[in-house]
């Protein structure tokens, strides 16, 4: 997806460059990069990208979105994006109008559940819930008696006990105590829980392949300029076999993950071809990350594994995104079940769909 | 950013799922009437002559060729999707498979008009089998290396020397290997390869066969002793072989015969563990699927770009370095999930053997058709490394 000529992208990537240099942010002690990034995505209508215009967002496309959460990977972008679009697209799907303002969305774990009471307030617990700490609202899906139902809830109604992941971003528990929603819709027919953790996980998946790109590129360039035993390592044959193994991940992990993009954007109903693309995109890009992110740190060396070098901006990122949203021991199961529930004979069939 | 490395979401085109129904009905067909057994990987009797000429009829070979040739003018994706379910049911394709991938390719590049009208045609129905001679003892995936000596004489050239580690030559009827005709020179050790067409089983030429450790004899040693090749098989530049090899290695690297070596065990595993999965088997084969899923989306997508006219060394080489690796890890994955599988499995006996086999078979998987290290040296230059 790098040199797109896609107009989405192209803004983002714009934005990025100027307000999100890993470098900058690096060094940049107080998050004060901050404000101004969020702006500048904001008013270029990125945050809410997967909102139609009627329900106060810019209206691009499934797969735009998907390209510039991709693009957001690269430049390991660590402001509520994702979460933001998640939670628009979330709402959307109840046909709830966007707030402005950072938002996120929960439940983020396939474990946690959100219920909805007979008098419609809203109660239970979601952790790991990425940025809560920082969003003004909620887009939560809950499960009622009647089915599924999609809130918009004031954040500061929820009791947050704030956490930080592996990458040192925020990463929280949020207890919902007989809440009562800014808004609240039933979910359209079919919508359920899975859904939205194979769309959370396929913009994670997206994030990482992003990450892995830059720690290839920041690796190769390394390689190239650090001079050991006299010559660049990149001279020597086990550093470049090591970054021949990080660009198969990061290819690999890039090909999961836009498949499963384009076929999230292109499907009609998350079906079992889609459920096999979202899944193994998950899956695959987490141990990408686990691989693909050793062979980057093993490249640089110890300079690498400092604070001042924007190496873990990635890395740790990286490996962070693979818990939200299912784990890829998580969806291993669900996807193993649903494999061997088709039965054996039906496996290839599934595997060779499209 | 590198950006190099693209694998764009392809999705095969309509026309190549009615293919994929037809050929997946051919060769339920050619299972019932006890061509092959499809749970039987160790093909034995892997020289099918009578299915290559089914296939050849069916129009399934030389897909992608000219018309005038005996091929189709059909696209690179059609052709993907036929070997993908060769390969799926375990058929006998060895008698087909090299000519039809590689040969074929490089005689309608490089060969004169009359051999190309003579040739491909014959291919194209499944009556040729086709040998790449390109290792040589003490060579191997050193291409540059190769000693054996193709000497200037009246009319062609006589050839001396040994090829090595060639799949099939005790079948075929024709190779097409690269011979020395002039040392390399300082400034390029490359120089001085010329690739030639060999009409095998004629004086000459001694094929003597190798076993594998999988009990099979399928590569073979063969000695060429003044063996005399014609001026119009030389194929290509004289000298200037290193230029068209890597080409056409793209092809030989990135097709779905790259990972489903040893897909078989997985089918089985699946088979054996049932449709209630403990936590345990459902992680493992969750993990294999998402790899293999993967896989084919990345092979599937440098199909794409072969089909599009593109060269895509680095891509192809890739999916070679990874889809090899995934499919000798395979066998060993399966076993240890297969462990736990209870003993009255309806499938444990196929499941054992093919593991046995498979087992045997995995050493190989990322030597043949570049070794590992020679692949990592390719990706690494395309990441601009050397």
């Amino acid at each position: 997806m790098a040199e797109s000529d896609n107009i989405v992208v192209e803004t983002a990537e714009k934005i990025f460059a100027d307000l999100a240099d890993p470098q900058t942010i690096n060094n940049d002690r107080k998050d004060s990069w901050q404000e101004p990034l969020w702006q500048a995505l904001s008013e270029a209508g990125l945050t809410l990208s997967w909102v139609p215009d009627d329900l106060g967002g810019s209206g691009a496309s499934l797969a735009d979105g998907f390209a510039l959460l991709n693009a957001a990977g690269r430049f390991a972008v660590a402001v509520p994006l994702a979460e933001t679009m998640l939670a628009g697209w979330l709402l959307a799907q109840a046909k709830i109008t966007s707030p402005d303002g950072e938002m996120t969305v929960l439940p983020a774990s396939p474990r946690d559940r959100i219920t909805l009471d007979a008098d419609g307030a809203l109660s239970g617990r979601a952790r790991g819930v990425p940025f809560a700490k920082a969003a003004k609202h909620f887009a939560v899906l809950a499960h009622g008696k009647d089915g599924v139902s999609i809130a918009l809830v004031d954040a500061s109604k929820g009791r947050i006990e704030a956490g930080l992941n592996v990458g040192y971003d925020h990463s929280d528990t949020v207890t919902l105590d007989k809440v009562q929603p800014v808004a609240i819709k039933p979910a359209a027919k079919g919508f359920d829980q899975t859904n939205l953790m194979l769309m959370g996980g396929v913009a994670r998946s997206l994030q990482i392949a992003g990450a892995l790109e830059s720690m290839l590129d920041i690796s190769v360039r390394y390689s190239n300029e650090r001079v050991a035993f006299e010559k660049k390592i990149s001279k020597f044959q086990a550093v470049q076999h090591n970054l021949a193994r990080l660009a198969g991940e990061s290819a690999a992990a890039l090909a999961a993950a836009t498949s499963a993009a384009d076929a999230i954007a292109s499907a009609k109903s998350f079906n079992d071809e889609v459920y096999l693309e979202a899944a193994s995109a998950k899956i695959r890009c987490a141990e990408a990350a686990e691989k693909g992110g050793a062979i980057a740190h093993q490249v640089h060396g110890a300079i690498g594994f400092t604070m001042e070098h924007i190496l873990h901006r990635y890395s740790l990122r990286a490996l962070a995104w693979r818990d939200d949203f299912g784990s890829e021991s998580h969806w291993a199961v669900e996807l193993g079940k649903l494999v061997a529930n088709r039965g054996a004979d039906e496996l290839w069939p599934l595997v060779a769909s499209r | 950013m590198t950006a190099a490395l693209r694998f764009d979401p392809i999705r095969l085109p309509e026309k190549c799922e009615r293919l994929r129904k037809e050929v997946r009905a051919f060769l339920a067909e050619e299972i019932a009437a006890g061509t092959f057994d499809p749970h039987k990987p160790n093909r034995e009797d892997t020289d099918a002559p009578e299915f290559s000429r089914r296939v050849g009829a069916k129009g399934w070979l030389g897909m992608t060729w000219p018309k005038k040739y005996g091929g189709q003018e059909r696209s690179f994706l059609e052709r993907y999707v036929v070997t993908e379910e060769m390969r799926v049911a375990n058929a006998p394709t060895r008698r087909f498979f090299v000519a039809d991938r590689q040969s074929g390719p490089v005689l309608l590049k490089y060969a004169p008009e009359n051999i190309k009208m003579d040739i491909l045609p014959r291919i194209c129905r499944g009556e040729i089998c086709f040998a790449i001679g390109m290792s040589e003892p003490n060579s191997g995936s050193d291409l540059f290396a190769a000693k054996t000596r193709a000497t200037k004489t009246d009319g062609g050239y006589l050839i001396n020397g040994t090829k090595i580690w060639t799949s099939s030559a005790h079948i075929a009827d024709y190779m097409i290997a690269i011979f020395r005709t002039s040392p390399p020179t300082k400034e390029n050790r490359r120089h001085g390869l010329t690739q030639f067409l060999v009409k095998m089983k004629q004086p000459g030429i001694q094929v003597n066969p190798i076993g594998q450790i999988t009990g099979q004899y399928e590569f073979n040693e063969v000695v060429f002793t003044d063996f005399f090749v014609p001026d119009d098989h030389v194929l290509g530049e004289v000298d200037g072989a290193w230029k068209q090899a890597t080409s056409e290695l793209a092809y030989e690297r990135s097709g779905p015969e790259r990972f489903l070596e040893t897909y078989y065990v997985l089918t089985e595993l699946v088979r054996a563990v049932g449709p209630n999965p403990d936590t345990r088997s459902a992680e493992g084969i969750g993990r294999l699927v998402a790899q293999l899923h993967t896989m084919r989306r990345m092979s599937v997508s440098v199909a794409g770009m072969l089909e599009a006219g593109k060269e895509p060394v680095v891509e192809a080489s890739i999916v070679k370095d990874i889809g090899t690796v995934w499919e000798q890890q395979l066998p060993h994955r399966v076993r240890d999930l297969a462990a736990f599988v209870e003993e009255t499995a309806t499938n444990r006996e196929t499941l054992e053997r093919q593991l046995d086999f498979a087992i045997k078979t995995a050493p190989k998987l990322t030597i043949q058709g570049g070794t590992t290290e020679v692949l990592r040296g390719i990706i690494a230059r395309g990441l601009g490394l050397r």
